[in-house]
C-alpha cells in the first residue's frame, strides 16, 4: 500500500504547494529537501505522526485486535467453562505486597465464599491465607489455537487456585476470558461490515459519480431515503427476520450484512463527491488526451488519489458498526449466545439490580467505548493526514 | 421559495410509497407468519387446532390472498386509520400505537430542544476559547458522549440513581398516574420523569452538535471579513454575534433532518432499557413474536415521522439560507 507513487499529479501538486509547505510545521522534524522528493504516502505519514492522540489510538486498536486475534492464548480460562463455586465472584486485585512482604511475582488472594442467609446470595471475602502467584505460559484447559494447533498453554494463569481479574458472571464464567473472546467477534463485525459497505459504496457511489445524470439522481434519492429511516428500528426488524434455527456463524454474517445495508450510504457519498471533483481535474483530462481507457483512468489515476480519503472514511464508519452490533445483541435480536460478543456480554447486565450488585458485568462496555473512541480519533487523524498539502 | 417547497412535497410521495413497500417486505421477511406461530403455541399447550378454525383465521386476516393484494389492502386501510389487527394483543393496532407514538414524539422533540439549548453555549464557548481548559473539557465529554452507547449510558445513570440516591428510575409516570387521563398533575409527574431519557438520548446528539458548531464557527471566524471587522475595531462580542454565529447556526437547522432518525433510534433502545411506555419496547416485542401488523405500522409511522421532520428542516434551511434554494 505504501509504494511510492510519482504520477503527474503529485509533482504538479508539490510544485504548486511548496510555498505553503515550507511554511508549514511539517518542516520542523524533517529538512525541506526531503519534502520535495517525498512520496504522497510519506507526507501523509509525517502529518499523521503529529496527531499524537491518533497515533496513540492506533496503538490501542492494534492491542485490542491482538486481544481478539490471540484470545484463546491470552485468556486464562475457557470462556464457556463454569466455575460453579464462584458465581458472581468479584474481580481479584493483583498484589505485589502480601503477608510475607514484597514479591516481584504478582499474585492474587483466594476468595472465600459463604451464602448469606437473609438474601440467599453467595458473598465473597478475600482469603488472605491463600496467595496464588500469577504465572506466564501456564498449562490450563486444552484448546485449539485458531482451530489448528492443539495446546494447553495459556499466557497468564495460576497453577493452583483461581484467577478472575475481571470477576465472573452468573454461571461463574471468567469475564476477562469472555471479554477477550468478545473482542474477536465485536471488532471483526466492524471490519467485515465496513468491507461489505465499502464494496457497495464504491460500486454504487462510483457509478453515480462517474456517469451522473439519471443514475446519479436515482442513487441520491435512494441514499436520502435510507438515511431518513431510523436505523435501530430497521435493524431490529431485519435481524428479527433472521431465522432462529440458523447456526451462529450464519447469524453473524447476517447481522453484519444488515449493518452494512445502511453503512454503505455514507461511503457512497464520499466516493461520489470525490469522483465528481476529480473528474474535472487536469490530470484526468491529460490521461484522457493521452489515450488512456476509462477503466485505466479510474483505477490507475482516480482511485489512488482518493484512496487516503476512503481509508479515513472507513475508519470513521467502523465504530458505528461496532455500536450497532452491541446495541442489537444487547436487545437480544443480534448475535445470541453461545456466540460471545461484547453486546451479548452486556446483555447480562440488563437490569439495575444486577448492576448494583455486580458492577463488573459492565466492563465489556468500557472496551466498547475504548474501541469506538480510538476509531474516532484514528479516523480524525487519518482524515487530517489524507490531504497532506493543506495545513 | 414556493416552487422549492412544492418540489420537496412532491418528492415526499415516492418516498412514502417506498417506505410502505419496504415496511411491508420487512414484515413479510420472517419465515411463516404470526398465525403459524400462534397455532404452534396452541398445539404446544396441548390444545387441538382443527383445520376449519385455521381456515377461518386465514380468511379473516386475508392471509390466503396473494402478496400484492395483502399489500394494497394494508396500505389503503392505513388511509382510513385502519392499521390492521394485532394478533398478540387481540386488539386493533390503532388502539395500541397512538398513545405510544405520541410519547415517542414528545420525548424526541424535548430531546431536540435539550440538544440545542445545551450545545449552543458550549459550542460557542469551545470555539471562542479554543485550546483553553474549558475547551478541552467540553471536547473530552463530547467524545465520551459520542462513544458511549445509549443503552449503556441509561444503565449507568440508573445504577448511579439506584446506588447513590436509592431512586428507582425508569418509566415515564409514577404508578399513580400511569393509567390516569391527562391532567396538570400528570403533566408535572411526566416532566419529573422525562429528563432521564432526554439526557440519555440527547447526549450523543449534543456532542455531535457542539463539534459541528465549534468547527463551523472557527472556520467562519478566520475569514477575511471578520479579520477586517476586527482590524476596524468592532468589539469582539458584536464581531461574533453579527455574522459568524448566524452562519455557524445553519447546522442547528440542517441537523434536525438527520438527528430525528437518530433520536427515534436512540429512543427505541433507551425505552427498552428504561422500560418507557413508548414505541420501543412494543416494537421489539412485536418483532420477536412476529406480530406483523403492529411491527409494520410502527416502522411505517416512525419512518413517516422522520421523513416529515426532514422535510420541515429542509424548508426551514432554504428559508434561512438562500444559497440552498437554487
Amino acid at each position: 500500500m505504501f509504494r511510492k507513487r510519482r504520477d503527474s499529479k503529485n509533482r504538479d501538486g508539490l510544485a504548486k504547494q511548496n510555498a505553503s509547505l515550507s511554511l508549514s510545521a511539517m518542516t520542523a522534524d524533517s529538512p525541506p529537501e526531503e519534502i520535495y522528493v517525498a512520496s504522497q504516502w510519506k507526507l501523509m505519514w509525517w502529518k499523521f505522526k503529529k496527531h499524537k492522540l491518533a497515533v496513540f489510538s492506533g496503538v490501542l486498536l492494534i492491542i485490542l485486535y491482538i486481544f481478539g486475534a490471540f484470545c484463546e492464548f491470552l485468556s486464562p480460562y475457557d470462556p464457556n467453562e463454569y466455575h460453579t463455586k464462584y458465581a458472581y465472584a468479584p474481580p481479584q486485585v493483583i498484589k505485589f505486597v502480601g503477608e510475607n512482604g514484597f514479591s516481584l511475582r504478582p499474585f492474587v488472594y483466594g476468595l472465600k465464599s459463604s451464602v448469606n442467609r437473609e438474601t440467599l446470595r453467595r458473598e465473597y471475602t478475600v482469603d488472605k491465607s491463600k496467595e496464588y502467584p500469577i504465572r506466564f505460559f501456564v498449562k490450563g484447559e486444552p484448546y485449539k489455537f485458531w482451530g489448528i494447533w492443539e495446546t494447553d498453554i495459556h499466557f497468564i494463569g495460576t497453577e493452583e487456585g483461581i484467577l478472575f481479574l475481571l470477576g465472573t458472571d452468573r454461571m461463574g464464567r471468567d469475564v476477562l476470558s469472555r471479554v477477550l473472546y468478545g473482542a474477536r467477534i465485536s471488532l471483526s463485525v466492524g471490519l467485515f461490515g465496513v468491507f461489505v459497505s465499502l464494496v457497495l459504496g464504491i460500486i454504487i457511489g462510483g457509478l453515480s459519480g462517474y456517469f451522473g445524470g439519471i443514475i446519479d439522481l436515482i442513487v441520491q434519492r435512494l441514499i436520502e431515503f435510507l438515511r431518513c429511516i431510523p436505523t435501530i428500528p430497521l435493524w431490529m426488524a431485519l435481524s428479527a427476520a433472521l431465522p432462529a434455527h440458523w447456526p451462529p456463524l450464519r447469524v453473524y454474517f447476517g447481522v453484519t450484512i444488515i449493518l452494512s445495508l445502511i453503512g454503505w450510504t455514507g461511503l457512497a457519498r464520499v466516493v461520489r463527491s470525490k469522483f465528481l471533483s476529480l473528474r474535472e481535474e487536469e490530470f484526468v483530462l491529460a490521461a484522457k488526451l493521452a489515450g488512456a481507457g476509462r477503466m485505466r483512468i479510474v483505477v490507475r489515476h482516480m482511485v489512488p488519489s482518493f484512496l487516503s480519503h476512503i481509508i479515513a472514511s472507513i475508519t470513521l464508519a467502523i465504530p458505528n458498526m461496532i455500536l450497532g452490533e452491541t446495541s442489537l445483541s444487547f436487545l437480544g435480536v443480534g448475535l445470541r449466545p453461545p456466540v460471545i460478543s461484547w453486546g451479548v456480554l452486556l446483555k447480562e447486565a440488563q437490569n439495575v439490580r444486577t448492576i448494583a450488585l455486580t458492577p463488573w458485568l459492565l466492563i465489556p462496555g468500557i472496551f466498547v467505548v475504548a474501541a469506538v473512541l480510538a476509531f474516532n480519533f484514528l479516523g480524525d487523524g487519518l482524515r487530517d493526514a489524507a490531504d497532506p498539502y493543506v495545513r | 421559495m414556493g416552487t422549492f417547497i412544492l418540489k420537496r412535497v412532491l418528492l415526499l410521495i415516492p418516498t412514502l410509497i417506498f417506505i410502505s413497500i419496504v415496511s411491508f417486505i420487512i414484515i413479510q421477511l420472517p419465515p411463516g407468519d404470526y398465525l403459524t406461530t400462534y397455532i404452534q403455541a396452541l398445539e404446544a399447550t396441548g390444545a387441538t387446532v382443527d383445520q376449519s378454525t385455521v381456515d377461518a383465521l386465514v380468511k379473516r386476516y386475508g392471509l390466503d390472498q396473494p402478496l400484492y393484494v395483502q399489500y394494497f389492502s394494508w396500505v389503503f386501510g392505513m388511509f382510513k386509520g385502519d392499521f390492521g389487527y394485532s394478533f398478540e394483543w387481540d386488539k386493533p393496532v390503532s388502539e395500541l400505537i397512538w398513545n405510544r407514538l405520541f410519547l415517542t414524539l414528545a420525548i424526541s422533540i424535548t430531546t431536540l430542544l435539550f440538544t440545542w439549548i445545551v450545545s449552543f453555549p458550549f459550542g460557542v464557548y469551545s470555539a471562542t476559547h479554543r485550546y483553553s481548559i474549558g475547551d478541552y473539557i467540553i471536547t473530552f465529554f463530547g467524545f465520551i458522549g459520542l462513544a458511549i452507547p445509549n443503552f449503556m449510558l441509561a444503565l449507568i445513570l440508573m445504577w448511579i440513581a439506584y446506588s447513590a440516591f436509592d431512586l428507582s428510575v425508569g418509566g415515564l409516570f409514577s404508578p399513580a398516574y400511569a393509567e390516569a387521563s391527562w391532567s396538570l398533575a400528570k403533566l408535572i409527574d411526566f416532566l419529573k420523569h422525562i429528563w432521564i431519557p432526554v439526557v440519555v438520548i440527547g447526549t450523543s446528539g449534543t456532542a455531535a452538535l457542539i463539534r459541528t458548531l465549534r468547527a463551523n464557527l472557527l472556520d467562519e471566524m478566520n475569514k477575511p471579513y471578520v479579520v477586517t471587522a476586527r482590524a476596524k475595531g468592532v468589539s469582539e462580542r458584536r464581531l461574533l454575534f453579527k455574522y459568524p454565529l448566524r452562519v455557524a447556526m445553519i447546522p442547528f437547522i440542517s441537523t434536525v433532518g438527520w438527528s430525528l432518525p437518530l433520536l427515534i433510534s436512540g429512543e427505541t433502545i433507551v425505552a427498552v432499557v428504561l422500560n418507557l411506555p413508548t414505541t420501543g419496547p412494543l416494537l421489539l416485542r412485536s418483532l420477536q413474536s412476529q406480530d406483523m401488523y403492529l411491527a409494520g405500522s410502527f416502522i411505517v409511522l416512525l419512518s413517516i415521522l422522520t421523513v416529515i421532520g426532514t422535510l420541515i428542516s429542509d424548508i426551514l434551511l432554504a428559508w434561512l439560507d438562500p444559497r440552498i434554494r437554487s
